[in-house]
């Protein structure tokens, strides 16, 4: 087990330092640097295969990296004894294709963890799934399967699924990528919402919009590098790098 | 949950009319080899030679019936206990087909690989001969029968085949299911049951029974190593009247009817759980 050396709030939550990410032949992280401060939203936008994902992936251990540092509230990512159960209960992820367990009901996936991994009792994480999916405009739903629902439906149980684990942390890869344009909103008002709370979140993300309306910071990456940072207003409306404009004026 | 159709087994049929009782379908599929066999035993009649001296072959498929259907429900019996040992064994298998340890998922692998690429016969007269008669352990002897030797020898492969069908649900779950449960910290046994195998099971159902309708069917090879079912018992009457050429059309059509009856209720439960689960996964 990593010893987790004290994290204070005043640090970076997340402090990662010059990561690298091989696949085969193919290196996806080139040296990536960054810091995030506790409550903060961060953005990472670019064109598809700039390593976005596996960026936010080495994050909470879904995807080992080969060099450099991640440390999230003081415990090393790439440690050899890594307490994964202490790494993912402070960083929640949401994926791309919602990933909810099929076989059981909204409710039941919003449980399963808080129950089985974390060993709270029923009766308090039964209420506690209750209120998160009120929160996330489900009420009604409770007892339906996944397959029952709309894209956005299911998006947001797999949020509510995530914040059953009360992380410090939120991850969302690509999140809106698969649904429909008429149910992207209610999944962005959704994480809008978790933002305004307070909650840090790690958003990689194609909605040029919403970055600009909720990120703190926005990432610019191409090709496993970290091409321009800097608030959205800034980089939005000033992009210094000419990939960063030649990115922006086909997304925009 | 993007919908993946189950891949299409042998079994299945032209998609019965909507409105159709099944049951009705099934008894008329029956009747129609029923009314073959009925024919067969008329024509093979009327070719005999003198008519008069002998008995009529389906007076002869009567008298014997009882006997026959013992043996066949004795073919029952071994096709249950082989599957399910054969189960129990084929999930403990599966498992390691699916470990993390590369050594238990090589030895586990190496075992399906064996008992799936050989013949069944073979297998069985492997079990026949390699088990001693009876089992001694400390003051406890158990006795060991052919027909119990005919169970286990034909629990191998259905062990490897189950093994495989396991291994083969597990690899059809997207790998989202797996992340989604690493990123909410379940451990490794805990994704393995709450999550993935739930999903699996009704996946596994439909070649599950499939591999059953063939271990059924399978079960007349025992005759081959002497156990009394109804092949075994079908040459004794075929003996006991004689060797009559003319009767064994009727006599082994006869069987092929049970066998029918039995197996195409469980083709067609295959068929509808497989429509059922594609449409619903």
């Amino acid at each position: 087990m990593a010893e987790a050396s004290p994290w204070t709030p005043d640090q970076p939550i997340i402090e990662i330092t010059d990561i690298h990410k091989s696949f085969g032949h193919v290196e996806v992280l080139r040296g990536i640097s960054l810091k995030v401060r506790k409550g903060e939203v961060i953005c990472i936008i670019g064109p598809s295969g700039s390593g976005k994902s596996t960026l936010i992936r080495c994050i909470n251990a879904l995807t080992p990296f080969d060099r450099g540092s991640v440390r999230v509230m003081g415990i090393e990512v790439g440690a050899p004894h890594l307490d994964k159960l202490a790494l993912r209960r402070r960083v929640g992820m949401v994926f791309q294709q919602y990933n909810l367990f099929p076989h059981r009901t909204a409710l039941q996936n919003v449980m399963m963890a808080p129950i089985q991994v974390l060993h709270q009792p029923r009766r308090e994480v039964e209420a506690r799934a209750m209120a998160l999916l009120k929160k996330v405009r489900l009420e009604g739903k409770e007892h339906s399967y996944p397959g029952q629902m709309s894209g956005g439906q299911q998006q947001r149980v797999a949020i509510a699924r995530s914040l059953a684990m009360n992380p410090d942390i939120m991850l969302f890869d690509e999140v809106t990528a698969a649904l429909d344009p008429e149910t992207v909103k209610e999944v962005l008002v959704t994480i809008k919402q978790l933002a305004d709370e307070g909650m840090t979140c790690i958003l990689v993300t194609h909605e040029m919009g919403f970055a600009r309306e909720v990120a703190d910071h926005v990432y610019f990456t191409d090709r496993g590098v970290i091409v321009e940072d800097g608030p959205p207003a800034e980089l939005f409306a000033n992009p210094r790098d000419p990939r960063t404009q030649a990115f922006l004026s086909q997304v925009l | 949950m993007t919908a993946r159709p189950m891949p299409a087994t042998p079994f299945v049929l032209a998609p019965p009319r909507a409105g159709t009782p099944k049951l009705r379908l099934r008894l008329w599929h029956g009747a129609a080899l029923a009314m073959l066999v009925l024919l067969s035993a008329t024509l093979a009649d009327a070719a005999s030679t003198g008519p008069a001296a002998r008995a009529g072959i389906l007076v002869i498929l009567l008298k014997w019936t009882p006997l026959l259907f013992r043996g066949f429900l004795f073919n029952i019996l071994i096709s249950v206990a082989s599957m399910t040992i054969g189960t129990i064994l084929g999930g403990a298998l599966g498992i390691t087909l699916i470990s993390l340890l590369p050594p238990v998922r090589l030895a586990g692998s190496v075992t399906m690989q064996f008992f799936r690429n050989a013949p069944w016969l073979v297998l069985l007269f492997f079990a026949m001969f390699l088990l001693p008669f009876q089992l001694r352990i400390g003051p406890l002897v158990i006795p060991l029968p052919d027909w119990l030797k005919a169970v286990i020898g034909l629990s191998l492969p259905v062990m490897a085949n189950v093994a495989e069908i396991m291994r083969g649900a597990v690899a059809s779950i997207p790998s989202g299911q797996w992340e989604a449960a690493e990123s909410l910290a379940f451990k490794r046994r805990q994704q393995v049951w709450s999550i993935i195998m739930p999903q699996c099971i009704k996946r596994m159902l439909p070649p599950w029974m499939n591999l059953y309708a063939i271990l059924t069917m399978s079960t007349v090879l025992a005759s081959i190593v002497g156990v009394n079912e109804v092949m075994t018992l079908a040459g004794q009457v075929s003996a006991a009247e004689g060797g009559r050429t003319d009767l064994l059309t009727p006599l082994y059509g006869y069987i092929m009817v049970w066998f029918f009856l039995y197996a195409y209720p469980i083709a067609l439960l295959t068929t509808r759980l497989e429509r059922r689960f594609a449409v619903k996964m």
